[in-house]
Parts: C-alpha cells; structure tokens; sequence
C-alpha cells in the first residue's frame, strides 16, 4: 500500500502538465467558448484566404481533367513527378497525430492530453491532402475506380503484386481507423458542448455525442473502446509509410531499390508530422489562449522527438550513401553522387541542410524553449521533408541506367499551384475544426490534474492527500 | 437536465444501422444489374433503313450467313452487303415490293444503303472474325438466334468479362468449324471431350493477355 502510494507521489512531483491553476470549469471554459462565441474577423479573414487555396487547387485539377497529364511537367524518364511527392509529403505529415494518439497513449505519456486533438485532427486532413494525388494522378481519372477491387463487367482486378495497390488499401485504412480513433476521443467534449448549448446547435452535438451522459458504465466502454482502438491504430502508425515506401523499395531504380526505406520513411513521415504540430500549435495555442494547456514544456517535449527523429532520418542519409559505395554497383554509386553533385544537387543540399543540420540546434535546451526559434524550424523541416521525397522521387528517376534516356524535370504552373491549392484544402479543413469542434481533448486535460486523482482531496482536506508520502504515513498511524 | 430527443429516438441508431446496410445491399444490386451491359447493351434493335428480315432470309429461306457477310472467314472485318448483293436475287424477285425502295434506289443511283452498326465494340479492343470464325467459335454464339430475329438485336453484353470467360474455357463453346454457321446447333453429348482434343491437337490458346485486344 504505502509503495503504490509512494508511487503516486513521484508521479505527482513532475511539473504539472496544466499551468496556470486550471480548474475543471477553466479548462471547459477555455476549450468550449472558442466554439460558442460570435465568429472573429480574423477568423473570416483566415478562412477566406484558405478557401481560395482551395478554389485554385479545384480549378487546377479541372484544368487537368480537361487537358490530360501533359499539363504537368512529367517526362519520359520522370514519370512520377509533383503529385508523388506531394502524396508522400502529405501522408508523412498525417503521422503524427496517430503517434501522439495512439503509441504515445499506450506509452501513458500524458502529456498527449494536450495535443492530440489537434494533432488528429492535423492527421486525418493531412491524408484527405494527400489522398488528392492518387486520385488525379491516373490519367483516365474516369477509370480511377480500378484502383478498388470491385467486381465489373471487364472481369478485371487491381494487380495484387503492386505496391500501388498496398498503398490504397494502406493509406484508406489509416484514414478510416484515424478517423473513428479521432471520433471516438471526441464524444465527451461533444456531450460537454452539448450541455452548454441551446437550440438547434444542442440537437447537432445531441445527435454527435450519442447520448453520452457521463455514467460510469459509459467511462468504461469509452475507456475500452479507445484502448483498442489506440492497440489498432498502432502498428498502422508504423505499416502505412512502410507501404508508402514499397512504391519505391520494391522497384529496382537505383536510389530506390533500398532496404533500408521502410524505418526510414515511418521516421521521417514523424519528424514531418511533429514539425507540422508545432508550426500549427505555435499559432493557435497564442490565438486561442490555450497557452497555459498547450504549454512551452509540452513544446519542448515535441521539439525533442523532432531531434530525435531528424538524426534518424540524418543517419538513413548517410547509411544509405554508405551501402552505396560498400555495394558496389556503380550505377547506385552514381545514382547518390548524381543527388550531390548532379543538376538537382541544389534540391538534395536544402534537404540535408533543412533535416539534418537545422534540427540540431534542439540540443540546446533555450533554442528547443524558444517559440520564434521553433517556429522557423519547424518551417525549414517541413520544407526538407518535402525536398527529401523530391530528391527520392524525381532526382532517383532522371538520371537511371540510359544516359540515352536522361532528362531534366521542371514542373509546370499547374504542378506548383496544385500543391500551393493542397495548403488551401488542409487549411479549410483546419480552420473548420477549430471553428466548430473543441481543438483540446478537454475531458483528458482534466484526467491529467491533480485534483483529477481520487486521493487528492484525503487527508484532512489539505488538497493535497497523496502528495505527501508523509502526511499518508502520519495519518496511517493514527489509525 | 431535459431530455433532448424524445423516446422515439432510441430506435434512430439500430434504424441508421439497418438502412445503411439495406441501402449497401441495394446500391450493389442496382449497380450490378443497371449499370452492367447486360441492361444498357443488350436487346439493342435500332431501325434499319431497309426492313430487311434475318428471319425469313435465314430462318424461312436457309440462306447461309455467309452469302451476304462474305468477309467472315478472311478478314477482321465482316462486312454488310453491297446493294449488288440484294439484286442479285431482287432483280427477278418481288421488283415490284415498296419495302425494297430504297435498294433499288441505291441501285440506281450508286449510293450506298447506310446500314446501323449494331455489335459495337469500343476503339481500343481489337477483334478478328476471321481467327474466331477459323477455330470453331459459331456465329450464334456471339450474335444469338438471328434466323429468329425479324429485326436484329444484341443478344450477348459483349463485355469484356464476357470475352473473358470463353478465352478461359474455350471447351465450353467451340463447334466443328463445318457448324459455324448454324443455327441453333445441338452441341452432343461427348462435345467437352471433343473440344479439350481439340484444343490439344489444333493448339488452341485463346489468349487472356492485356495486348491480345488492346494494341
């Protein structure tokens, strides 16, 4: 007894994850009242901008519905050019959400708590970006439908053996899996909102928070539910950018054909994701007052898994420049000394500078707690990571077996702002989220209190009961 | 606290549930059948410019498909007859009839009858007669009962899960070459036996490959 509650007193002794002496009524306060106010200007002035993003990246598909592919700067060696890269950026992205939620859940990190709505959020509009490319990148687009195995008068079937196909089943499970995860999470906030709301907006989240009324029995199935699905959710944090790098992996284009990618790619769609994080919670905890909830140590903690990871992806770099030279195949030997000194050797120099030596400075513990500091390198890491997939998929490409068959790849207009129009698309979508939905997991927050532990009011209502290994042996021996 | 929804709600969730479940079951019948050529494509009968009768040339009369479809067995193309073609027994027979107008028309003038194509097959899928009609596959098999038809219509989808399924076991429905042209052919009793020889000795493969059709 008294070690299980020695336990709890080191537990209590971290740095509390909430600042600013919240109580439960603060935190639905702060949460709820974003969604219930009057709609601010700058709102309309945010979301106007992202929604013409939008508009161009709709026209720019249209466009290319109409003329075909040769709108896009694609060329014979280089036939997977921006909507790749693009697909690859945006998966990678919506990592990190999933990881928050779901490993960081199983781990019992609590400082998730703070985050993770956001960062789902983040996770599943990512993908819904990403998912785009796919879809406009076939050509026939009417023909898209045979991505799916769905019986048809052709008595045709997706070719089982490809990679591509992995990835739709892949990249569609994560979304619907996040999805439910990100759902699921969000009934009791909904149920809060609810309750605090009149009219037709308390039927809407009456109808979303299906009857959560806060009993015992649904804490407990909420509880299951969400463990398992955090069990779900986990290995396909790890599965859907291991299948995404199959797409190349699996092929045997020199600067592709790499063992090595899986691990790789599932750290660097991490590193991604958390730069993604920050560079979207840096804004919005200021602009919403959320700053005592989303605090700079939960910053920190984020700006640490960016280090990390970053050396990972760093240390794939160089491993697969090693095995390159110890291979010995001349033609994978070129394939990353072209990336160095080659026509893109520009593109392959941002990526190592913007991943591997930017993140760096997070050794330092006042940069790593500096907010304008990780704001600018979170930038840079999304561009690296962006640059990382460019040099993966057009540099490997332009230059393969045929000095016959080289070429070089620029994109067009219609590939630039069909990427710049996939901002316009996340964007709306994340503006939505914080318009109408709570953009904290409030009901966790409180979870993660002190006053949230079922000790803390004991002991001679001092408020401070399991605090004091203490107080607990004193009043045992009054007993 | 009030209640919100009254009681009749309870029911909504198991409601939604069942409905989204009928309505995936429907969805997948309506699109199986309606959106399949056997509803869009077959029994399509357009208006020919001549009311010229399948039945009673070939069913009444017994002529032989190949008497006017005169490319069937040589080229990818079968053809549809010249007028020279009809004349050559509407010269003497039924000069007179209203119904042949516009062959003699043609006749007279050069200008060829604009015939509707019937049996369409997209662009992009290659067919030969000439190598279907050389390895026993009949025309009845592909065109139906035209000795029936008084106008002729699509018998078969023509799709290419259709093409598919004879590629794959051709012994289902080859004939003797002698029979390609018959009617309702009596396939006898032995005809699985028959055809697998066949397939053996004559080195039958009907290939399934993409580039086959598509080239």
């Amino acid at each position: 007894m008294d070690k299980t509650l020695a336990h709890l007193a080191d537990f209590h002794d971290e740095a509390p994850l909430v600042k600013g002496n919240l109580t439960f009524h603060d935190i639905t306060e702060i949460v709820s009242s974003h969604t219930e106010k009057k709609t601010p200007l700058q709102w309309y002035g945010a979301f106007g901008l992202a929604l013409s993003g939008l508009m161009l990246m709709i026209v720019m598909i249209a466009y290319l519905f109409w003329n075909g592919t040769g709108v896009w700067g694609l060329n014979n060696p280089v036939g997977w050019g921006f909507a790749i890269v693009n697909f690859v950026f945006w998966v990678g992205i919506g990592h990190a959400g999933t990881l928050i939620s779901a490993i960081l859940f199983l781990f019992r990190q609590q400082w998730r708590t703070a985050i993770n709505r956001s960062a789902e959020a983040m996770t599943l509009f990512a993908v819904v970006c990403a998912l785009v490319f796919p879809g406009i990148h076939v050509g026939r687009v009417w023909a898209a439908y045979w991505m799916l195995p769905i019986p048809n008068q052709m008595g045709m079937w997706p070719q089982f053996k490809s990679p591509l196909l992995w990835d739709v089943f892949a990249v569609s499970t994560y979304f619907t899996v996040s999805a439910a995860f990100w759902y699921v999470g969000l009934i009791p906030d909904l149920a809060s909102l609810r309750d605090r709301a009149t009219g037709l907006r308390r039927k809407v989240f009456g109808v979303l928070a299906m009857g959560w009324t806060g009993a015992n029995r649904h804490w407990r199935n909420y509880e299951k539910a969400y463990l398992l699905l955090a069990a779900l959710c986990t290995p396909l944090v790890l599965s859907v950018h291991s299948v995404v790098s199959f797409d190349f992996a699996v092929s045997i284009v020199p600067g592709w054909h790499t063992t090595i990618f899986p691990p790789y790619f599932v750290a660097g769609a991490i590193f991604s994701g958390f730069a993604m994080v920050i560079t979207l919670m840096v804004v919005a905890r200021k602009v919403y007052n959320v700053e005592n909830i989303i605090t700079i140590d939960h910053l920190e903690k984020m700006n640490i898994v960016i280090l990390v990871t970053g050396s990972m992806v760093g240390f794939a770099y160089i491993t697969e420049f090693f095995i390159a030279w110890y291979s010995g195949v001349q033609y994978e030997q070129y394939a990353f000394t072209n990336r160095m000194f080659g026509p893109y050797a520009w593109a392959y120099w941002t990526m190592m500078t913007c991943n591997l030596f930017f993140p760096q400075f997070f050794w330092i513990k006042k940069l790593r707690r500096s907010i304008p500091f990780m704001f600018a390198i979170s930038i840079f890491v999304n561009v690296g990571m962006w640059f990382e997939r460019f040099v993966i998929t057009v540099v490997s490409l332009h230059r393969d077996y045929l000095p016959s068959a080289w070429d070089y790849y620029t994109p067009t207009w219609v590939d630039v702002l069909t990427f710049v129009g996939t901002f316009g698309l996340f964007f709306t979508l994340f503006l939505l989220f914080l318009r109408f939905l709570p953009m904290v997991a409030a009901s966790e927050v409180k979870g993660v209190l002190p006053e949230a532990d079922p000790h803390f009011y004991d002991h001679e209502g001092d408020g401070h009961g399991a605090d004091h290994t203490l107080g607990v042996a004193k009043s045992k021996t009054a007993h | 606290m009030p209640q919100i929804f009254s009681r009749k709600v309870n029911s909504l969730p198991t409601l939604t549930l069942l409905g989204t479940l009928a309505g995936g079951v429907f969805a997948v019948l309506f699109v199986w059948y309606y959106f399949s050529p056997k509803f869009t494509d077959v029994g399509y009968a357009p208006q020919q410019p001549v009311e010229y009768s399948h039945r009673l040339h070939v069913g009444q009369l017994g002529l032989d498909c190949q008497y006017c479809h005169t490319n069937v067995k040589n080229a990818n193309h079968s053809n549809v007859p010249a007028t020279q073609t009809c004349m050559n027994c509407h010269s003497q027979v039924r000069t007179e009839s209203l119904k042949l107008l516009p062959v003699r028309e043609s006749w007279a003038t050069g200008e060829p009858i604009e015939w509707i194509k019937v049996h369409k097959l997209p662009d992009y899928a290659n067919f030969s007669h000439s190598v279907h009609t050389n390895n026993g596959v009949g025309c009845e098999s592909c065109h139906g009962r035209i000795d029936q038809m008084e106008i002729v219509a699509q018998a078969q989808p023509l799709s290419m899960s259709w093409c598919i399924d004879c590629h794959r076991s051709p012994e289902q429905f080859l004939r003797p070459n002698s029979e390609i042209t018959t009617m309702g052919y009596d396939y006898p009793e032995d005809f699985l036996t028959a055809n697998l020889a066949r397939i053996v000795s004559e080195d039958i493969q009907p290939p399934t490959n993409c580039s086959a059709c598509h080239y």
